[in-house]
């Protein structure tokens, strides 16, 4: 029996494995976060789902598009673009320890 | 017109890649990743992209990815197309080519012209972020007028090649412009010509925090105003027919164009920029406006 698959990583060694965090937690890259004001995010505070533009413009994948949007701070660079592109400002960039 | 809603939740791109804070590359690519789906293979020269990437025995994304020498991006396509043709697949799968614009409008240009020529079923895609960042801010053929890099400190001489025009002349069925301040519009555009046979060719600016020397929350607000200044004009060409998209659409007017001076003096690669070079760009967007009223015009 020949496993195709196995000897096929063997003779190229450049099968690679999608993962989460490539370049390790880059959360630490900045200690600046985004912090989202519940009170004021428009699908927060209408509980539809609308605006989501932290969700579209973030480049590194963190927001979700939930009701309200969550920030995952293990990988969030801090780049502020979020806070930048938010209708109602809602979001404000504040120093968060991170482990 | 798509909706933010529209657009598929599924992330093919991970988090914590080694791209640079606020990059806009990363955001194109994770917009076009969107409207290609899962099924789609992408080849990439060397750029700022494969440092996206990673390292090896790590792969950053769920779609598969070809890491080709810079001048062979658009014969590694044409091969990936051949061979898929060959197995009967190439209905389901798209091939896309990601560029830089050095692997595009420099070292890229003979095999991107060779693959488009030969009538390859793909789309090339250039993120232009108009020099050579991940070796450290290199001109390259984008460089437009008067900007600071390293090989050209004292501003750059010369223009920035018109990449778009030269992939029209080739015959291409589908040629677009687009930019990463205006997800929405890349999405549809990558989603166009997803749809359509043949080559396809869009040119994406992408604004470069370290390179163009901003702070990385203005990586939008830079984009939008190279669309409100009128320098980076938003179009498609299909068929030869040539469409100006509904985000450019108000800048026909001279009135409603912003002063090229607020797209520049928020840049630290033009911080020496001469007035004589000011001038030059006022005639170039005047010009490039008026071809496009032309071309509006004979369409209407």
């Amino acid at each position: 029996m020949t496993d195709t698959k196995n000897d096929y990583q063997k003779i190229l060694g450049s099968v690679q494995k999608p993962v989460k965090g490539e370049a390790g937690k880059t959360g630490s890259w900045s200690p600046k976060k985004p912090i989202i004001d519940i009170e004021k995010c428009i699908p927060a505070k209408s509980g539809k789902p609308s605006c989501f533009n932290c969700w579209l413009y973030c480049p590194e994948a963190v927001v979700s598009r939930t009701i309200p949007p969550k920030i995952d701070f293990d990988y969030c660079k801090g780049c502020g673009i979020c806070m930048e592109e938010c209708p109602v400002k809602a979001i404000t960039m504040e120093e968060v320890s991170i482990e | 017109m798509v909706n933010v809603l529209d657009l598929p939740e599924e992330e093919l791109i991970y988090p914590g890649t080694r791209a640079c804070a606020g990059c806009s590359m990363a955001l194109i690519y994770r917009i076009a990743l969107k409207a290609l789906g899962k099924n789609t293979i992408i080849t990439v020269p060397a750029s700022c992209l494969t440092v996206l990437h990673g390292m090896q025995g790590f792969c950053t994304t769920k779609v598969s990815v070809l890491h080709t020498p810079f001048a062979t991006t658009g014969a590694s396509a044409s091969g990936i197309v051949a061979s898929l043709e060959d197995k009967g697949l190439n209905e389901d799968i798209n091939v896309v080519a990601f560029a830089g614009d050095g692997g595009t409008v420099d070292i890229g240009i003979q095999s991107l012209s060779g693959a488009v020529e030969r009538g390859t079923n793909f789309i090339f895609a250039c993120y232009d972020n108009e020099a050579y960042m991940n070796t450290g801010v290199q001109r390259s053929g984008s460089t437009p007028p008067g900007a600071f890099s390293t090989t050209t400190p004292d501003g750059k001489i010369g223009y920035k090649k018109d990449m778009p025009k030269i992939l029209e002349a080739h015959g291409v069925p589908y040629v677009a412009t687009a930019i990463s301040s205006y997800p929405l519009d890349l999405y549809e555009k990558f989603s166009r010509a997803k749809e359509i046979y043949g080559p396809k060719y869009i040119h994406i600016l992408a604004p470069c925090p370290p390179g163009w020397g901003y702070e990385p929350k203005d990586s939008i607000k830079i984009g939008r105003l190279a669309v409100q200044t009128g320098f980076w004009p938003l179009y498609e060409v299909i068929e030869g027919k040539f469409q100006l998209s509904k985000d450019s659409r108000r800048y026909l007017d001279p009135k409603k164009r912003k002063p090229i001076e607020e797209y520049l003096s928020l840049q630290k690669r033009f911080r020496n920029i001469s007035d004589e070079i000011i001038a030059n760009y006022r005639d170039y967007i005047d010009n490039l406006w008026k071809d496009i009223k032309t071309r509006t015009k004979e369409e209407n």
